[in-house]
């Protein structure tokens, strides 16, 4: 045997990030797969869907679906490469516990005995500091199935108030509203709808990059003469063909809603016939519109008066329309107020609930909209129900044996789970499909308080920067390793099928929260055979609620390519547009469209507030936050997977010349980005396609790279989700560089 | 399954959002795994987030063929150009030099001239390619000319195009708008032309004009 000193051998992570290319048989183009399976990508709320070609359990590639009706082939380089995530070098193939001597600090070990010491921790935990003391934070990219039943753990087996999910950093502040106006969280229409749109207005949102298919959406709209009104602080590549663009000043938005609103007013723009009939609460607003005059607008927003002029114009004078937003909107300290702003546009202009006359928010995560649906968020039950309500609790009680006094009261938002942590209230942890050191704000706080968990369990597929701080990791399952449903950025509710087997001793993810509940001898309600089995519950736990999928199937998912929500009964085909003339509602009965008792939609007071953190003389710029195209989230998955990184390989910091001419910038120096939470030093990206008083970073990256240990932890009042979108920041260049 | 030859290949760069959706899946594509044959480029990032891909637009009198000395670029039937033959291609780069849209690339380790052969293993058999398949804003788009008119009614395909002295016509169309009395697009005297904004009117910087100044 050769002699092979150690220093000689390259030390690797053994949990990476490693960046994986094609490789061995995905490169034979000669290999035949054994079968192709239809399923939708693993990333974001599109849900487009793609057939993953398979040859010995192994996924090899992929081929275009033609067929679904959403996407037709199309895919952005995300779900092009999302296969290589597969087979993957850092891919965790046991369950593991931390020790510090061992290679990357953890140490495999046995599944079964990994699955005991979880049982046994929660159970002392629990035991020693009441149920409470134990939390849970999931996640919108799993299947429906499993978001239920991680919420029915929570709720039944350990009874804790404690559990929250990374929709809270994504769509609550869109939820909270649309329940606020219309009485329902969906988007209110198929996508269709916008091909026929005469004026599309897009506010907050990065479409062509965040949500690629929408693109040809709008493009087939313009094509048509649709006027595309882009409302953004950048000019995004679905901006740069728009018709009209409004530069604005980040956290104005409420501003500019209540400007359109008013020029709407003062023209007439309206539709007083659906706001008589189909709306309560206009005359509040219009009072409230009243002071925002375009020049008062204007000056808020940072938006020249003859831009918002047009936009209302064109906005007011539309007989068809689409208004789209989506985080740029949503993620401030004054997230809800501006998305009522949006909707109180669009009931104003009384264009909803008919053909290509839709709003919409375009959900962020894979299943954003059926993730918030069935109960792992912090005050909810299956079907949209709600946790503090004591019908709602006594129907899920009833499907799921218990008594509804058992059943805990709805808990706190996932941010404020890590203060509850700091404040000594939560001293055990269980995390799946959520990475929160990297996406969540001020996250130097939150990596102190994973520091203070007396035990953290991460169910993972790969060792996420968050996962480091666990005391176990249990490998869980990929995406392509499980059935089960999701629902679209359109609430079309759709089929993830299993393309391969777990490898090694990695297990579907519903098996291991089960295993827990077995190991805890509180298997009640946790023995599902199947993901089948759960879904056929989970239509009963919604059956009646306003989320309701009693009627849907998989056999009638595959029929139909997907079933849009409420489907009452297995005669229904799905409600694809919402709020139609004469349509039934379970909660209006029959009263009108929308989802109150009344049946009318509601105008809400929306209010303008300045941003939480505004700039001042010693933090003169402000800082907003997004995604770039090849990466998706916190990039446990993405920044694996080579060709993506390639693309895009580190955050940079957007600045206009103007800004980089004044602090002697120059494209591609090295800068430092400084807020009062912490600092980063990113290479610069001079462009004139930001405004001047802005910069931007893309938050996918971790540790030293992560933008969140500038971002504030402030939070809507209603939503609770983090302002991402501004915070108050210096930058300046920076001459040497330690590399 | 339609025939082949109604179908046709539209790139409409105005439509082009960069995000490489067609890069990553050339690389695909069964004839040539793990390898792009399209570039896609900023044109000017500072300036505007403007993107243009670059496939081989499959000329009618394909110069990368006419110069090479080898005779190893061949011209299908059906007017699809495919890469070098292996046995053939002596890797002297004449058709990289040559080619006025700047597509074929030298593989170096392979001494072969790799190019887009319109997927043609995809395309032969009616399956559209795979950039085309995938591109979210569709500004790579394949199909029948007759789906391009009534989906695109703001544009229409040409496919003749202007280097200098010479007149280049291509299988592959590219889109300009309906109304412009163009039917050749001059490649050379466009070059220093600075681009310009499609609505808008009139205002170079479509951020600044429409900030608020404060008086």
């Amino acid at each position: 045997m050769a002699n092979v000193s150690l220093e000689s051998i390259p030390i690797r992570d053994p949990f990476g990030p490693t960046l994986a290319y094609t490789r061995g048989v995905q490169l034979d183009t000669g290999a035949e797969p054994d079968k192709l399976v239809r399923t939708h990508c693993c990333f974001c709320g599109q849900q487009c869907s793609m057939f993953l070609k398979v040859k010995d359990n192994e996924v090899i590639g992929l081929e275009p679906d033609y067929d679904f009706p959403f996407n037709q082939g199309k895919l952005c380089p995300k779900g092009v490469k999302r296969y290589l995530q597969n087979g993957h070098p850092d891919r965790l193939l046991h369950a593991y516990e931390r020790d510090a001597s061992a290679p990357g600090g953890f140490r495999a070990m046995d599944y079964a005995q990994a699955i005991r010491r979880v049982a046994d921790e929660i159970e002392r935990i629990q035991t020693a500091y009441g149920r409470d003391a134990f939390g849970i934070l999931s996640g919108a990219s799993l299947t429906t199935e499993k978001t239920y039943l991680v919420g029915k753990f929570a709720h039944m087996t350990l009874r804790t108030t404690h559990i929250d999910y990374n929709g809270r950093l994504c769509m609550v502040s869109a939820a909270a509203a649309n329940k606020k106006a219309f009485g329902v969280d969906r988007s209110a229409n198929p996508w269709s709808d916008i091909i026929g749109a005469q004026v599309i207005w897009i506010s907050g949102s990065n479409t062509a990059e965040c949500s690629p298919i929408t693109t040809d959406y709008v493009w087939q709209a313009r094509e048509h003469g649709a006027r595309v009104i882009v409302v953004d602080p950048r000019i995004t590549p679905i901006a740069r063909t728009c018709d009209l663009f409004l530069p604005i000043k980040p956290g104005r938005d409420a501003a500019l809603f209540n400007g359109v609103l008013h020029l709407m007013i003062k023209n007439d723009w309206l539709d007083h016939d659906f706001i008589n009939h189909h709306t309560v609460g206009f005359e509040a607003v219009a009072e409230h519109a009243q002071p925002w005059t375009p020049q008062r607008t204007a000056e808020v927003t940072g938006i020249a008066e003859k831009a918002i002029r047009q936009a209302a114009e064109w906005w007011g004078t539309a007989s068809t329309s689409f208004l789209l937003h989506a985080r740029g909107i949503e993620h401030h300290s004054n997230g809800v107020q501006n998305v009522l702003g949006a909707i109180n546009i669009v009931l104003a202009s009384g264009r909803i609930g008919r053909a290509n006359c839709g709003y919409g928010t375009i959900t962020g995560q894979g299943n954003g909209q059926g993730g918030r649906e069935h109960g792992q968020k912090a005050d909810q039950l299956p079907g949209a129900r709600d946790l503090g309500n004591p019908e709602h609790r006594a129907y899920v009680a009833s499907v799921w044996g218990m008594n509804p006094d058992e059943l805990p009261q709805p808990g706190v938002d996932a941010y404020e789970i890590f203060r509850k942590i700091d404040q000594g209230e939560i001293k055990g942890l269980l995390s799946i499909c959520f990475n929160p050191l990297v996406s969540l704000p001020d996250n130097n706080f939150v990596r102190a308080q994973l520091e203070k968990l007396e035990f953290y369990v991460a169910i993972d597929f790969f060792l996420n920067e968050t996962a480091r701080y666990a005391d176990i990791v249990l490998p869980g399952s990929l995406h392509e390793e499980d059935e089960g449903t999701v629902t679209s950025v359109e609430g079309r509710v759709i089929k993830i099928n299993k393309a391969v087997d777990c490898p090694g001793e990695a297990r579907q993810d519903w098996r291991i929260i089960q295993d827990i509940a077995r190991a805890l001898g509180r298997e009640q309600g946790m023995t599902f055979s199947s993901p089948a089995a759960i879904f056929n519950e989970l239509r009963q736990a919604s059956k009646g609620g306003i989320a309701d999928y009693a009627g849907i199937t998989y056999e009638k998912i595959e029929q139909q390519q997907g079933v849009f929500w409420p489907c009452p009964t297995e005669e229904h085909a799905g409600t694809p547009r919402l709020f139609e003339a004469g349509s039934w509602n379970p909660v209006a009965q029959g009263s009108g469209p929308f989802y109150f008792a009344d049946g009318k939609a509601r105008f809400n007071l929306c209010t303008y507030l300045p941003p939480a953190e505004d700039v001042d003389e010693t933090y003169p710029l402000i800082l907003t936050t997004g995604r770039v195209i090849s990466q998706f989230l916190s990039g446990t998955q993405t920044r694996r997977i080579g060709p993506l990184v390639d693309q895009y390989p580190e955050p940079r910091v957007e600045m206009h010349p103007a800004l980089a001419q004044k602090l002697g910038i120059t494209d591609e120096a090295w800068v430092t980005v400084e807020s009062r939470r912490g600092a980063m030093t990113v290479r610069a990206l001079v462009v004139n396609t930001i405004r001047p008083d802005t910069v931007f970073i893309p938050y996918h990256w971790a540790d030293r790279q992560a933008v969140n240990q500038l971002t504030i932890a402030a939070q809507d009042p209603i939503s609770k989700i983090p302002a991402y979108k501004v915070c108050a920041v210096r930058v300046r260049k920076v001459d040497n560089i330690e590399q | 399954m339609p025939k082949p030859a109604e179908l046709e290949f539209f790139i409409d760069p105005s439509r082009c959002i960069g995000c490489q959706a067609c890069v990553q899946a050339c690389t695909e594509c069964d004839t040539h795994k793990g390898q792009s044959m399209i570039q896609l480029d900023y044109i000017d990032r500072n300036a505007s987030p403007q993107t243009v891909p670059v496939i081989c637009m499959h000329c009618d009198s394909p110069t990368c063929a006419e110069v090479c000395p080898a005779d190893a670029i061949k011209r299908t039937g059906d007017g699809v150009v495919q890469t070098a033959r292996k046995p053939r291609c002596i890797a002297c780069n004449n058709c990289v030099l040559a080619c006025p849209f700047g597509v074929p690339k030298m593989n170096n380790g392979m001494n072969l001239m790799m190019k887009c052969d319109m997927c043609y293993d995809r395309t032969s058999v009616g399956l559209k390619p795979m950039c085309a398949s995938v591109c979210p804003s569709q500004a790579l788009f394949y199909g029948t000319r007759e789906e391009i008119r009534q989906l695109r009614p703001r544009s229409r395909p040409i496919n003749s195009f202007q280097f200098g002295n010479q007149t280049v016509t291509t299988k592959v169309n590219m889109m300009v708008p309906r109304e412009v009395p163009v039917n050749l697009v001059d490649v050379a005297a466009s070059l220093h032309q600075a681009p310009v904004p499609q609505t808008m009117a009139h205002a170079a910087d479509i951020l600044l004009a429409n900030m608020f100044v404060d008086a």
